[in-house]
């Protein structure tokens, strides 16, 4: 059986990657894979990931999102994680995964924010 | 009315059946929306158990009633190679292969009640519920 691709969106130096439908355990891996690979491919510095329409995040999606954000990071790449419902994040602090080194915000538009804010940062840093 | 409803755990997909199952029948029985993502949380755990270590198993899910209260009991039967040391495996940040060491401790804190009975080379059964407040 094929697995399903997530669709990830290009805007600007960051990529949005909004994940509709429940994953199972083999598209949430490729997810991981497409995602690196197009960080790598438009040296995109940041990724949002927005898990709006997640129900349900268990140990395995929480603990692939951690990898991802770490993996992005070495690559250069921030990742921000918006839209966790309050289910959600109660199950996943309940379970004993809280994500200290993912970034979070509300909603997409904080996260895009957020990213922005951070990437004009670095940009200035640069320039000096 | 009893209601029981079963899944088959035969490859990742099931994982998610599964947990669907399992939330549907919360909702029909009035669990509120976080319970309802403990459950379907749980279910998942378990069932991702079932599918690393065991293979296949089944995951069962049904509506019980105690005196006054009601909820719902999951069942996760498996014949893989059971668990030798249980204690072991209920503790925190223990793993033994592709698991992350959350999965049974996880899906017990997020339940009621939680039993597991395991034979090394018959398999495990685990019995959780949760009570509707």
């Amino acid at each position: 059986m094929d697995n399903l691709r997530i669709p990830i969106l290009k805007i600007g130096d960051i990529l949005i990657a909004s994940i509709q439908v429940a994953l199972h355990d083999a598209s949430a891996v490729q997810f991981k894979d497409d995602l690196l690979q197009k960080i790598h491919d438009t040296r995109a510095k940041g990724v949002i990931i927005d898990l709006t329409a997640l129900d349900v995040v268990d140990s395995f999606i929480g603990r692939l999102i951690a990898d991802i954000a770490a993996m992005a990071g070495l690559m250069g790449a921030r990742v921000v994680l918006t839209g966790l419902q309050p289910a959600v994040a109660i199950t996943l602090v309940e379970l004993g995964l809280e994500l200290p080194r993912v970034l979070t915000a509300l909603n997409l538009e904080k996260g895009l924010a957020m990213m922005q804010r951070m990437t004009n940062e670095e940009s200035d840093d640069g320039a000096e | 009315m009893a209601q029981s409803k079963t899944a088959v755990i035969r490859s990742d997909l099931d994982i998610v059946i599964a947990r669907t199952m399992a939330r549907d029948m919360a909702k029909a029985l009035g669990f509120g929306p976080i319970d309802q993502a403990r459950i379907a949380t749980a279910v998942s755990e378990l069932a991702r158990n079932i599918f690393l270590y065991a293979g296949t198993g089944n995951v069962t899910v049904r509506d019980i009633e105690r005196g006054s209260r009601k909820g719902i009991e999951i069942i996760c039967e498996d014949q893989g190679p059971g668990i030798p040391n249980i204690d072991l495996v209920m503790q925190d940040g223990y793993s033994t292969s592709r698991g992350m060491g959350m999965g049974l401790p996880g899906a017990k804190r997020l339940m009621d009640e939680f039993d597991i009975k395991s034979k090394e080379g018959e398999g495990t059964t685990i019995i959780c519920r949760k009570w509707r407040n």
